[in-house]
């Protein structure tokens, strides 16, 4: 009867301080329907998680421009797990080289965007992988 | 009894989320989990925290948190922030202020966006109150969108309401008198360290004394506080707490219980009546038939309004 409306969160673990591009995506991401939740710099993998619960989302963005997003993503993953929820889809963007990209996709990120990729790949990558669960 | 309205009961946090997300996608099957968790409901203090965009609910909500844990108390937050009327998304964000209580098992923040529903919350905001009761929140603090005039719903929400004011407001405060000052039990000037803040409360202090505030003998306090640096949160905690127990006099009185039900009972009714009497009417071919005979000019819309109330055409589901 009712459409799921589609939940994301989108954090930035680690130490970098640079916001600009998340906030551009969490704008977009609402632009396009979606509900997003922002919570800051600086979070750790066990705060993400919590807020991932928590807020009942269907999917969490990460972005890392530090370079420790081999450390950072799969933490997030293994936050999730930890506490059950399995069915959270997680995607990342970031400074991330290609030989990093198998590394992650095989942790569980689903999707890796690098800078200049366009929003509406980042939208219609969403939708249909949130479809999915619905 | 059902499976997840048990986990609610036992404070589980991902059901809990769970079903908070369904009632808020309106998914059916989530109310008959609310039919189970409502007589374990009426436990908790509800707070309202409201006021204009920017004055400093969210800064407030966190110190409030910060003061309810050290008492050990468990906490409940209900951020409401707008859905845009263009694309239906909505960016949320109350919860940046409030990163200190994240890895905190006694505080579970939920934000929602309000969907299209005026008024200062969002229509799930109800459920949403009585399933974090039903989890064992002692206090649950609910921050309205940032409001102007005629938000005032939380007031029937809340046993507290919090009306966030701040400094400078001068000659706006004249105007404050419809709407929100009347459902403020508790008045908050945040931002104190900013200048203009005593002639402000001095403001708002004449305002009151003018009267038409009746309150049954309550007379909302007036706190200052800096938000960012914690000042006069324990002005505010007491202030709150002694509303509550001129609360629990009121409700004392008689007829005062029943006409809470009564709002209660009657709000759920209009939601019902929508979502199911307007969808059964549509999905029963009723609707059609309805504008077909109103097209054609055999009737009129006001007889076909009654005729659909007296046969209670909408077969429930
Ligand atoms: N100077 C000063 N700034 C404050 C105080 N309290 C909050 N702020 C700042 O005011 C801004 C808005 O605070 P929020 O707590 O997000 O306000 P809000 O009412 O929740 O805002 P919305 O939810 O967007 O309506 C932030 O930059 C806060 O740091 C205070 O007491 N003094
Ligand atoms: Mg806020």
């Amino acid at each position: 009867m009712a459409e799921r409306k589609i939940r994301i969160l989108m954090a930035k673990p680690g130490l970098d301080g640079h916001d600009r591009g998340v906030k551009v995506v969490a704008r977009a991401l609402r632009d396009a329907g979606f509900e997003v939740i922002y919570t800051g710099l600086h979070q750790t993998p066990e705060m993400i998680a919590n807020t991932a619960v928590q807020e009942g989302v269907d999917a969490v963005g990460l972005s890392v421009l530090s370079g420790a997003h081999n450390t950072l993503f799969p933490a997030v993953i293994e936050a999730l797990r930890k506490k059950g929820a399995n069915s959270v889809m997680v995607f990342g963007g970031g400074i991330i080289p290609e030989e990093d990209m198998v590394f992650l996709k095989d942790k569980g990120v689903k999707a890796v965007f690098t800078p200049g990729t366009s929003t509406e790949e980042i939208i219609s990558f969403v939708r249909t992988s949130v479809k999915s669960i619905h | 009894m059902s499976d997840l309205a048990e986990k609610v009961l036992r404070g589980e946090v991902l059901p809990t989320a769970r079903l908070i997300r369904d009632l808020d996608d309106g998914i059916d099957g989530a109310i008959s989990e609310l039919k189970i968790l409502y007589p374990h409901t009426g436990k908790a203090e509800i707070i309202g925290i409201t006021g204009a965009p920017g004055a400093g609910k969210s800064t407030l909500v966190n110190r409030l948190i910060e003061n309810f844990r050290s008492r050990g108390k468990k906490v409940g937050v209900i951020a409401v922030d707008p859905t845009s009327p263009f694309s239906g998304g909505a960016v949320l964000g109350d919860r940046i202020r409030m990163q200190n209580h994240f890895n905190d098992p006694g505080v579970f923040i939920r934000s929602v966006a309000t969907r299209g529903h005026l008024g200062g919350l969002s229509s799930s905001a109800y459920e949403i109150i009585k399933v974090l009761d039903a989890f064992g929140s002692d206090v649950i603090l609910v921050e309205t969108v940032g409001v102007g005039q005629d938000e005032v719903e939380i007031a029937g929400a809340a046993h507290t309401t919090v009306v966030v004011l701040t400094p400078g407001m001068g000659d706006e405060i004249q105007n404050l008198k419809a709407g929100i000052l009347e459902i403020a039990d508790v008045l908050v000037v945040n931002k104190a360290d900013r200048e203009g803040a005593q002639v402000t409360v001095q403001g708002l202090r004449r305002l009151l004394e003018m009267g038409g505030f009746d309150r049954k003998g309550w007379k909302p306090p007036i706190c200052l506080t800096v938000g960012t640096e914690g000042t006069g949160i324990a002005d505010l905690v007491q202030a709150v707490d002694q509303h509550r127990e001129f609360w629990n006099r009121q409700k004392a009185q008689p007829g005062f219980e029943n006409k809470r039900r009564e709002e209660d009972f009657l709000r759920i009714l209009q939601g019902q009546a929508i979502s199911k009497l307007i969808v059964n009417l549509r999905r029963s071919g009723s609707l059609d038939e309805i504008v077909s005979r109103l097209v054609r000019g055999e009737s009129d819309p006001y007889s076909e309004s009654e005729k659909v109330l007296k046969l209670g055409d909408y077969r429930p589901t």
